[in-house]
């Protein structure tokens, strides 16, 4: 049997770069409340959601994509032609063949890499980020550009008020690099498919729904252990936490999740979601690039971040932030 | 023991969604009067799970309107 080679691979990997891209079009919960029965105390009280972005026709999934990307490109510092996997996580592509990633790839002037899109719901980005730092790990890649974007508008009946006033449009992306000390930690994954319909388009139609109380509850009860395990794993406690952002679902599930954590008063919380809605699998790269450009967090920080949703499935890890 | 009950649905009320003990009689509605919302309902259902180890699906959650509904599903599914 003759012996296969195998890369040298690295010793870790680490976030080079953040980018995102937030649609023009800005959506106050009193403009909604002029088209359904809804009002902005409500919403505020039950998502802690003000206001959303909402893609107008020329920002598509790809466009969104190419301008988070080459965001997160220039920060790395890195050359196009150095990246060489991309990854795209969306659950919402216009089409199902192709896949979205190559065209991006192309279009930001990076040649011949490994591409492919990721749907594994709202956690897709945490997902796709940790294969990512795998891969380099493994040496089957050098740099990747791991994005998030999603045109959950399209998948919305914008006029039911049980959705309509969550879901929004976006995307984000960052730059991985090999790197001595690693700076992406190790991931928590997991799914609960017994749950598949929770949140789901059902078959034959073309909108979502969401089993709200159903999300809210696995939300709430079944993912602190998954941040914990996040974090006993990649050696830290909760007082080590500099930053944490969740997937940008609901306020109450983000304040509930930092209560449970018993994260420090110091701990920088990612409540993104006031002004982007939930953007699914682009709202944590998102909510990251809004607290670096704001300069609540910085360089350096250790961050906890989880993904979760559709399928249902999550994923969480610590990182560190460019 | 329907009072036990009723005093510690109370204690989480009040922790859950700030209702003072005293308004938390059996006749109460708990979206009408008590102004509890669905997600919160969510909260006391998973608070009273761990308190009385009782257990509390999803679709059952739907047909618990007061907190005379709670105190008697508790009771019935108690021990």
């Amino acid at each position: 049997m003759t012996a296969l080679q195998l890369p040298a691979g690295a010793p870790g990997a680490r976030i080079l770069g953040l980018g995102s891209y937030r649609p023009r079009r800005r959506v106050t919960n009193d403009e909604l409340a002029q088209v359904m029965d809804t009002n902005d105390e409500w919403i505020q009280a039950r998502v802690g959601i003000a206001e959303r972005r909402w893609a107008e026709p020329d920002e598509t999934l790809a466009e969104m994509s190419v301008a988070a990307g080459g965001k997160a490109l220039a920060a790395s510092g890195l050359d196009a032609a150095e990246v060489d996997l991309v990854l795209l996580a969306t659950a919402s592509p216009p089409s199902s063949i192709p896949g979205l990633a190559p065209q991006i790839a192309h279009r930001l002037g990076i040649p011949r890499p490994g591409a492919f899109d990721v749907n594994a719901g709202c956690a897709g980005w945490c997902y796709a980020l940790s294969a990512a730092a795998d891969a380099i790990r493994a040496g089957s890649a050098r740099n990747a550009l791991v994005i998030g974007g999603e045109r959950l508008t399209d998948y919305t009946d914008l006029r039911d008020r049980s959705t309509a006033v969550i879901f929004a449009d976006g995307a984000g992306a960052a730059v991985l690099s090999p790197s001595d000390s690693p700076g992406v930690g190790p991931v928590v994954w997991g799914s609960d498919g017994d749950q598949s319909t929770a949140i789901a388009i059902p078959d034959g139609e073309k909108v979502m729904s969401m089993a709200g109380q159903a999300v809210y509850r696995w939300a709430t009860t079944r993912l602190t252990e998954t941040l914990a395990e996040a974090m006993r794993r990649a050696g830290v406690g909760p007082d080590d936490i500099d930053v944490f952002a969740p997937h940008q679902a609901n306020l109450r599930i983000i304040e509930l999740m930092a209560k449970r954590l018993r994260l420090p008063e110091r701990t920088v919380i990612a409540r993104d979601v006031v002004r982007s809605g939930n953007t699914s699998s682009a709202s944590v790269p998102l909510a990251l690039s809004a607290l670096l450009e704001s300069g609540e967090a910085k360089s350096g920080d250790t961050a906890l971040l989880l993904g979760y949703g559709a399928g249902l499935t999550f994923a969480g890890q610590v990182v560190v932030l460019p | 023991m329907s009072e036990d009950i009723q005093t510690g649905l109370a204690e989480i009320l009040e922790e859950v969604a700030g209702v003072a003990p005293a308004d938390a009689t059996p006749e109460k509605s708990f979206t009408e009067d008590l102004d509890v919302d669905s997600l919160s309902m969510v909260e006391i259902a998973t608070a009273v799970e761990d308190k009385f180890g009782v257990a509390i699906p999803d679709d059952e959650l739907g047909n618990i309107k007061t907190v005379g509904d709670a105190i008697s599903f508790i009771q019935k599914n108690q021990g």
